[in-house]
């Protein structure tokens, strides 16, 4: 039981990982990007190719893939969402959604149904680990996953603290007309916003890669375990999506002990009753985070 | 000043009264298929009849009710797994399949004060979530089998050519009749209702709009309308496989052919199923490439032509076929 519990939050440092780039777009552009999961699969392969046709570190592969698909967040938001925006909220889920089946056929086009891994690449980093008094073994790779969350998070929150484009993206999340008033460029800021997400999803998606298979029409899934993370942590809060994350891998696990199929279920079953009691008990409790998820946003 | 009473409101025209007798006549037309159209035909239109009740029901969902939902493959599927599910308990197998769309309707009436205070992308991927979750508890039933499947035996009572007839007239049956439930619905106060609530929620409110029970009322008929689409489907494939019946893919399907057609509008899902229909005819066997390029056209068609064929039709011409709005006319 214990075991599990710690399984499952090494877990949830993969879904943070993956959800952080999420929770940011829809903090800053009120966008939900359905291709999200699509681009972390993308990332995956881009890595898993580099380190193939380079023989590297999957790591020195990602430190190529983030600066590329950073550049292909700014572009996706030049060429797409700023447009989608302007025509109204449903737009940017149609395109996004487009996407998505844009480029998990391709990838099934080139890399065909075989599923893939990285793990084979990081040497004895995939199944090395500590055993804790009481028999609890945690995972090298879990908790460095775990770390990488935590730098993410605790590196965005600085950012947008104390830089100054930090400080241009809260202003516009907050109020995009008065933020262009004060001489913000805000759709420079957007695009920056699109390409720091990206970026952190080529990290989760050489994450994915190092812990488990993926194949091309994995990204449905990653989408889903990503907003699921954000959902149960309460919207608009980096610190929420990383301890909703948590509770979908702690979760998953403990559901896995039902049942194999019990994995996923008990994950799906948690974000409804999140959302039920978001909706319909909110207003009894006064405790901090169900007011946090009373606060999320429309 | 214009004196009031020098304008009328009108809602047909002679062009609709033409249209809707024209779509009468193509419907009685149709009806006669079985009877000249060959056994391949047959087949073939039974599916169009599916993909027009698919597009219908997904625009009304998001073109008119402003609700985009990636997760209307859970009430196709629960459609055809309720139709195994009574076929299986002794229910004979056409009555079966009438009956499943009413109780994923209901299911759907349940589930809709939760879904329905969800948003934007959060309802979209929320009945994503829905549609997953559906698909592994279904999977968890020891009739399925997980995906092994289960397959609709009582069919096998009927001669192949019996019911091959039989799906056709079916299926053109559930087109026809939810065409006409989105049609009175659209030109009744609820049509309205949602169409303001899809423009702007808290204003709809506070003009008297209720909010909650229209919105219910179209995400009721949307999961019958699909789930019918699902027990239909059952019936010419026969075998219920969940992984088929659970894909997202038939949302794509859906959301492909509203935005071809045209987005919130009447006409516009229905050419949009025809255009999939001999695109799919034309290309389905060339595998990814065509899934590839259905996505980019969705993409194309959702940033630059949003109206999409029918809307872009008559925001050029103003022609409007069905009688669904209203026009104003001024006296000379």
């Amino acid at each position: 039981m214990i075991d599990q519990i710690v399984q499952g939050v090494l877990l949830g440092g993969y879904y943070a990982l993956v959800a952080c780039g999420l929770s940011f777009m829809y903090g800053v552009m009120r966008i939900i990007n359905l291709a999200h999961g699509s681009l972390a699969v993308l990332s995956a392969f881009l890595v898993w190719y580099i380190t193939e046709q380079l023989k590297v570190s999957p790591f020195l592969a990602m430190l190529v893939v983030v600066p590329i698909m950073a550049a292909g967040g700014w572009i996706l938001q030049r060429a797409v969402l700023d447009r989608s925006l302007r025509s109204g909220p449903l737009t940017p889920l149609l395109s996004t959604f487009g996407i998505a089946i844009i480029i998990d056929n391709l990838l099934f086009e080139r890399f065909g149904a075989d599923t893939r891994s990285l793990a084979p690449d990081i040497g004895d980093l995939s199944y090395r680990s500590w055993t804790l008094p009481g028999g609890v073994t945690v995972g090298q790779l879990g908790l460095l996953t775990l770390g990488a969350a935590v730098v993410l998070i605790v590196g965005l929150q600085l950012f947008l603290k104390y830089t100054p484009l930090g400080r241009a993206i809260r202003a516009t999340a907050e109020d995009r007309d008065t933020a262009e008033l004060m001489g913000i460029n805000s759709r420079a800021v957007y695009a920056a916003a699109a390409a720091i997400a990206l970026g952190s999803v080529a990290v989760a998606g050489t994450f994915l890669g190092m812990r488990s298979t993926f194949d091309p029409y994995a990204g449905g899934a990653q989408l889903i375990f990503a907003f699921e993370a954000v959902v149960i942590g309460g919207t608009g809060s980096l610190w929420g999506t990383l301890f909703g994350a948590i509770a979908l891998g702690v979760a998953q696990n403990l559901g896995a002990q039902v049942n194999p199929q019990g994995f996923l279920i008990a994950g799906h079953l948690l974000f409804f009753v999140v959302l039920a009691i978001r909706f319909f008990a909110a207003g009894r409790f006064s405790s901090g985070w169900i007011k946090a998820l009373r606060r999320a946003p429309a | 000043m214009t004196d009031v009473r020098a304008v009328s409101v009108r809602r047909w025209s002679t062009v609709s009264i033409v249209a809707i007798g024209g779509l009468v006549g193509i419907l009685v037309i149709l009806a006669f298929g079985p009877l000249f159209l060959g056994s391949y035909l047959t087949d073939r239109i039974t599916t169009l009849f599916i993909y027009v009740i698919l597009a219908v029901m997904w625009n009304a969902l998001a073109g008119y009710g402003g609700l985009v939902s990636v997760g209307q493959q859970a009430f196709f599927g629960l459609g055809a797994y309720a139709v195994i599910r009574l076929s299986e308990a002794g229910v004979p197998v056409y009555p079966a399949m009438a009956l499943a769309p009413v109780i994923v309707a209901a299911l759907a009436f349940a589930l809709s004060p939760l879904a329905l205070r969800l948003r934007g992308g959060e309802f979209a991927i929320g009945m994503w979530v829905f549609a997953e979750l559906a698909h592994l508890l279904v999977n968890l039933d020891g009739l399925i089998q997980g995906e092994t499947g289960r397959s609709l035996i009582a069919l096998s009572a009927f001669a192949p050519d019996v019911r091959r007839a039989n799906n056709y007239w079916f299926a053109l049956g559930a087109m026809t009749i939810f065409l006409a439930l989105v049609f009175v619905l659209l030109r009744s106060r609820t049509g309205a209702s949602v169409q303001a609530i899809r423009d702007n929620e808290e204003a709809a409110a506070s003009v008297g709009v209720r909010v909650m029970s229209t919105k219910r009322t179209i995400f009721v008929l949307a999961a019958a309308g699909c789930a019918a689409a699902g027990a239909l489907t059952l019936s010419t494939l026969i075998t219920f496989q969940p992984k088929t019946f659970f894909s997202v893919q038939w949302t794509a399907y859906m959301i492909f052919m509203t935005l071809v057609g045209g987005l919130g509008t009447f006409e516009g899902p229905i050419i949009g199923a025809v255009v999939f229909f001999v695109v799919e005819s034309l290309f389905g066997a060339s595998g990814v490439w065509y899934l590839v390029a259905l996505g980019a056209t969705a993409l194309v068609f959702s940033l630059w032509i949003p109206r999409g064929i029918w809307g872009t039709i008559t925001a050029r011409s103003g022609v409007q076929l069905m009688p669904i709005g209203y026009r104003l006319l001024f006296r000379k």
